[in-house]
């Protein structure tokens, strides 16, 4: 069983352009706390929805590399999205659900998964490329890997434990931190300074 | 008859001549009749990334991540969809993203089915209340007009702007 934070900071070394999305919650205080970067779009909200930012993002911008990183609720919660990427077989994305198996905001009640609900299973029915759990620091550079150079869709379950770590908070506002990404992406319009 | 069917292809047309005006990437969207024939149409176009989605709340996810990465993206759905995306529009207000959404009505004029009357008679307020600005169309000659206007308005200066296109316009299902 991994430490989140050590996971995820080693999973975000040497990230170099990687693009990241991180799911409201402990998954967004993770990669905050691995290092702040602007190509961070936090999320604060819009539980749900990181499957599917990531994929806006990779299908608009092939020549880079995305990664999800969220957490077992909020995969549960879109988990439709997952067949939607099924159908787009984007080979420049990558979802890494840390899963604690709980519900870490509101109290650690047990999620889906912790009763046995397999998520690498529904994504290898939704046509992911790879599909695999993670729970060594061995797994956990090998998913480092695969977020640079596989092809994907990508999905990889990380299992970490349930310990209650210290929140690292980011920026919150969303107009900021949407056009700190774009600035550092080249993609914000000319006349929308940051 | 051939008029009928020329009006029916007329405004989908008219529709999709300004996605490619502004430039629209991407199109997110849960298969609709009203839709249809634009739908088809964004499928057929190889500058256009169609995105078929399980449900329309999947959309708007999809609108900012193809913003974030320097795309256009637009979503198509019917009045019910709405309903299906109300908490993740915050995302959308949240970072002041542009975002377009076009709504084909059910429930509100000549329908059939009453299961599609509750939602469909609070669909614009909904838009309203989730941060948009509502285009209502009920003639298939304003179609043009106001699909440019709406499509400036979100991109030029950032809006969320949902063009409504009434029963009326698109034609009653039918049941037969």
């Amino acid at each position: 069983m991994l430490d989140r934070r050590d996971a995820v900071k080693r999973l975000l070394a040497d990230r170099g352009d990687l693009l990241v999305v991180p799911g409201l919650g402990a998954p967004t205080y993770d990669v905050a706390a691995a290092g702040d970067h602007p190509l961070n779009f936090y999320l604060w909200g819009a539980m749900g929805g990181a499957a599917m930012i990531g994929l806006g993002l990779a299908l608009a911008r092939p020549d880079r590399r995305v990664a999800v990183i969220t957490g077992d609720g909020e995969m549960l919660m879109g988990l439709g999205s997952l067949a939607t990427i099924g159908v787009k077989q984007p080979s420049n994305l990558s979802i890494v659900v840390l899963d604690n198996r709980h519900y870490g905001e509101t109290g650690m009640q047990a999620s889906h998964t912790d009763a046995g609900i397999d998520l690498i299973g529904i994504a290898k029915a939704c046509r992911f490329a790879d599909a695999r759990g993670a729970s060594t620091d061995r797994d956990v550079d090998e998913t480092r890997r695969l977020l640079h150079e596989a092809k994907g869709p990508v999905f990889v379950q990380m299992h970490v434990q349930t310990d209650d770590v210290p929140r690292v908070l980011p920026i919150r506002d969303g107009k900021q931190i949407a056009r700190r990404f774009m600035a550092a992406l080249g993609t914000l319009p000319a006349k929308a300074s940051p | 008859m051939d008029q009928t069917v020329d009006t029916q292809t007329a405004w989908p047309d008219a529709i999709y001549a300004h996605f490619k005006r502004a430039g629209i990437r991407q199109v997110g969207y849960v298969p609709d009749a009203g839709h249809s024939r634009l739908i088809k149409r964004c499928i057929e176009d190889p500058e256009i990334i169609d995105v078929v989605l399980t449900t329309e709340e999947e959309g708007v996810g999809l609108v900012a991540g193809a913003y974030l990465g320097g795309q256009r993206a637009a979503l198509l759905m019917q009045s019910s969809g709405v309903g299906n995306c109300i908490n993740m529009f915050s995302l959308i207000q949240n970072c002041g993203f542009p975002c377009l959404v076009l709504v084909t009505m059910r429930g509100e004029w000549e329908e059939f089915n009453p299961w599609q009357v509750p939602m469909g008679s609070i669909t614009e307020e909904c838009l309203r209340l989730a941060g948009f600005s509502t285009h209502r169309i009920d003639r298939p000659e304003r179609v043009d007009e106001f699909v440019r206007i709406a499509m400036d308005r979100a991109f030029t200066e950032e809006r969320a702007i949902a063009v409504i296109l009434s029963q009326m316009l698109i034609g009653k299902k039918d049941w037969r």
